[in-house]
């Protein structure tokens, strides 16, 4: 304001004043979110009064899609069917494999005293929309804490590992994908058995193996599937494929350049499992000689 | 007021609603919370930011920092980012807009939009600089590409908004 109103016009704190006051409130909010994470139940808060907004947002989206869906033909159906009685005569055959296998490494576990790996659960999740947000490559799924979703659950499609859930709000919850920057997953080469972390690089269908020596056992076309050692991802389930090996001379790593298998950043529904992290407990003793500074490697940056 | 037909007399427009003002916020709440995907994301302007600008500059006594800074926390909550970052941008722009608000309202529609770009721009910037010191990548130029569009969209959406404050025609007094 240039002048200042007469007395009998006072409108109260000056516009200047009001802008100190509210910037001061925002920055204290971004600091205290960003180093200390206290607002989480505030987060909370907001997120059940915005969530009916949400819905009627994203109701167009699933409107379409379900009119879609009503809309097949006859002869789509039909062809779906068909190749559906094929695939099931199929896996059929597998199962009794799986089965006899399953049953064969179970005898296996118990004779080497090994953990049972758990029976995990899993959701059917809606994607309700991608985060309207250019700098992170995020989801945002119908389930949330009352489906029991919790952090760190991963979330797959039928080819492959998707993301984890990385913040759950009552109904609704925030999945960030593998492809997002400083997303890692641990993995392994089915090929070689080599392990290494695959990290997201913030664009869409890129990931890249982390870490991977000039001279590592890694070709094009190689499939990498979880590795399970960091308790996050269940062990085995596919994740990406090597499309392309740069050698820099001048690096001191090979660029391994990958592509997710799961159909990350367009899906409709995806799952969530529900994975028991129960990890045995860390080795206190060994713990300590190792030197500072080495970091296990982990599932991902976490809620 | 706005003069839209420059040389013809200007309307005196009836005071806006309340309600009307609120029903805008919302609908442009809901129009940021589209499932936005791929290039519509990139020429999406913010709607938020868009229609809260409009009100600071036409109705700066009914609307202000309070209302700005709730919006940005609610889209901060949508977008799951850091909690303040629109906060900080929405309440930066409305004092831009409440301090303009005499200036930019002397002008027609073009050198209208030509205010406002800069205030979208600044709106972008602002959170830009948040997410870069949070440790994120610079996303590229088309970033900025939304607040353009929505400064292309600010005489339609004038227009919209000054709709319910234009003067019935009474056939009895014309």
């Amino acid at each position: 304001m240039e002048h200042t109103p007469p007395p009998f016009f006072k409108t109260g704190v000056s516009p200047r004043a009001r802008l100190l006051i509210f910037s001061v409130l925002s920055l204290s909010l971004l600091i205290a979110d960003a180093r200390y994470q206290y607002l989480e139940s505030l987060r909370q808060v907001a997120a059940v009064i915005i969530y009916p907004l949400q819905r009627i947002a994203a109701a167009p989206m699933s409107l379409a899609r379900r009119a879609g869906d009503f809309f097949v033909t006859h002869a789509s159906l039909r062809e779906e069917n068909a190749q559906l009685r094929q695939d099931h005569l199929a896996a059929a055959a597998k199962a009794q494999q799986a089965r006899a296998l399953e049953s064969e490494n179970a005898h296996l576990r118990t004779l080497l005293d090994v953990r049972q790996r758990l029976q995990d659960r899993s959701t059917l999740a809606e994607v309700l929309y991608v985060a309207r947000d250019p700098f992170s490559r995020r989801i945002v799924i119908d389930k949330g804490a009352q489906h029991a979703l919790r952090n760190g659950h991963p979330v797959i499609d039928s080819a492959g590992v998707v993301g984890q859930v990385t913040r759950v709000y009552p109904l609704l919850s925030e999945v960030t994908l593998i492809t997002d920057k400083g997303h890692l997953v641990p993995v392994l080469n089915v090929r070689s058995g080599l392990r290494s972390v695959l990290a997201g690089t913030g664009v869409q269908g890129a990931l890249e193996l982390q870490f991977a020596p000039l001279n590592a056992d890694v070709k094009k076309g190689d499939q990498l599937v979880t590795s399970g050692i960091d308790g996050i991802y269940p062990a085995g389930l596919p994740v990406a494929e090597v499309i392309a090996i740069e050698h820099n001379p001048a690096l001191m790593f090979a660029k391994v350049t990958c592509r997710p298998l799961g159909n990350v950043g367009s899906h409709a529904r995806v799952f969530v499992v529900h994975a028991a992290a129960d990890l045995p407990p860390r080795p206190v003793e060994e713990a300590e000689k190792v030197p500072r500074g080495r970091k296990g490697s982990k599932g991902g940056k976490g809620g | 007021m706005i003069n839209l037909y420059p040389g013809t007399p200007q309307e005196i427009l009836r005071p806006a609603k309340t309600g009307f003002i609120v029903a805008t916020l919302v609908a442009a709440l809901l129009l940021n919370l589209l499932p936005w995907s791929g290039w519509g994301l990139w020429v999406r302007p913010d709607f938020v930011a868009l229609v809260l600008l409009y009100w600071c500059i036409d109705q700066p006594r009914k609307i202000g920092f309070g209302i700005a800074w709730v919006l940005g926390l609610l889209m901060d909550v949508a977008d799951g980012s850091l909690f303040g970052q629109h906060a900080l941008a929405y309440t930066i722009v409305a004092f831009a807009g409440i301090v303009l608000h005499r200036r930019v309202q002397r002008f027609s529609m073009t050198p209208q939009a030509l205010h406002v770009v800069p205030l979208l721009l600044l709106n972008d910037l602002i959170v830009l600089l948040i997410r870069l010191a949070a440790g994120s990548d610079y996303p590229g130029y088309w970033y900025f590409l939304g607040s353009v569009i929505g400064g292309l969209l600010w005489p339609a959406l004038s227009f919209l908004l000054k709709l319910p404050q234009r003067p019935r025609y009474d056939p009895d007094h014309a």
